[in-house]
């Protein structure tokens, strides 16, 4: 057997295994570690596949930012995850029938795709680029603009998370910069006439 | 390895984040995961794709999913916070304001 295939096993049968405990896990911090394994063996799996650059990407992406992000909430949010798994058993027959119809037409059509064989060829053109390179070549020049609509996406997600989240008690006593910088000595200063051993 | 191959471990993939979403209907953390082994399974069929027909524009895309994914979550998981934060609970069925 070829090393290709063993690895793509390998990181099949750990995919497919984490993914299912993501689902079926009692406690919801074993499903997010279950879901940090299911990226990394997806990362395996790219490698398999020639394609470097997305599999760093993956584990940078999705462990270090996404997985940690729900790790965060699900330890922030004090929930009550048992009543929230109620109805579990009760729905499995449901869950599981829909899912095995769903997956055995999927894996029916699929399991007979087969890509042309003149088309199989390695993803690095002539092996002199490499396929960060290579994807920086397209991902710059043909995709641009859908790069920077990535962008786009991105900031507004990170303002609408900020936006979402953020937000004022009341009652705290907060530097106006503005109302500071907009003073004048008209506003803030007043003469008067003191008389003597009298005072204000 | 062929194509078919993983191709078919993308549809299982898919098919158990399905199936996440359904079992797990009260729980949207567990529900969020799902989307994200979905959204997972949606790249794996673009990569092969790539590397197999040796054709970029799998990968570029799949680099667009990835962003969008990553977008969702953090908006997902924000809104969940400020949830949380007005009515001190996130179950689903809890989440009825907007009804007629």
């Amino acid at each position: 057997m070829q090393a290709e295939a063993v690895f793509f096993w390998i990181f099949a049968t750990i995919l497919v295994g984490s993914a299912l405990a993501v689902i079926v896990a009692r406690n919801p911090v074993h499903s997010v570690l279950f879901l940090i394994l299911a990226f990394v063996s997806a990362a395996g799996l790219f490698l398999v596949l020639g394609a470097e650059f997305l599999a760093m990407i993956l584990v940078v992406v999705y462990v270090g930012a996404v997985a940690v992000l729900f790790l965060f909430i699900v330890m922030l949010l004090d929930i009550d995850f048992a009543r929230l798994r109620q109805g579990f058993v009760q729905y499995l027959p449901q869950g599981a029938l829909i899912a095995l119809v769903v997956g055995a037409e999927l894996v029916y059509v699929m399991g007979g795709f087969a890509a042309s064989p003149k088309a199989a060829l390695p993803a690095t053109p002539s092996g002199t680029l490499s396929n960060t390179a290579a994807l920086g070549a397209v991902l710059y020049t043909r995709y641009f603009y859908f790069f920077q609509a990535a962008g786009l996406i991105l900031l507004t997600a990170m303002i609408g998370a900020i936006v979402i989240t953020l937000h004022h008690k009341a009652g705290v006593k907060r530097q106006n910069v503005a109302a500071q910088n907009a003073r004048t000595p008209e506003s803030s200063v007043e003469v008067r006439k003191a008389p003597s051993r009298a005072g204000i | 390895m062929d194509l078919s191959a993983y191709l078919s471990l993308a549809a299982i993939l898919f098919t158990i984040g399905v199936a996440g979403i359904i079992l797990n209907h009260k729980n949207i953390i567990i529900i969020l995961m799902s989307i994200e082994l979905i959204l997972l399974s949606v790249n794996i069929n673009l990569v092969a794709f790539s590397s197999f027909r040796a054709d970029l524009t799998g990968q570029a895309f799949a680099l667009f999913i990835l962003t969008v994914a990553a977008a969702e979550a953090a908006i997902g998981l924000a809104i969940l916070v400020a949830y949380y934060r007005n009515r001190g609970s996130i179950a689903v069925e809890d989440i009825n304001s907007l009804k007629g």
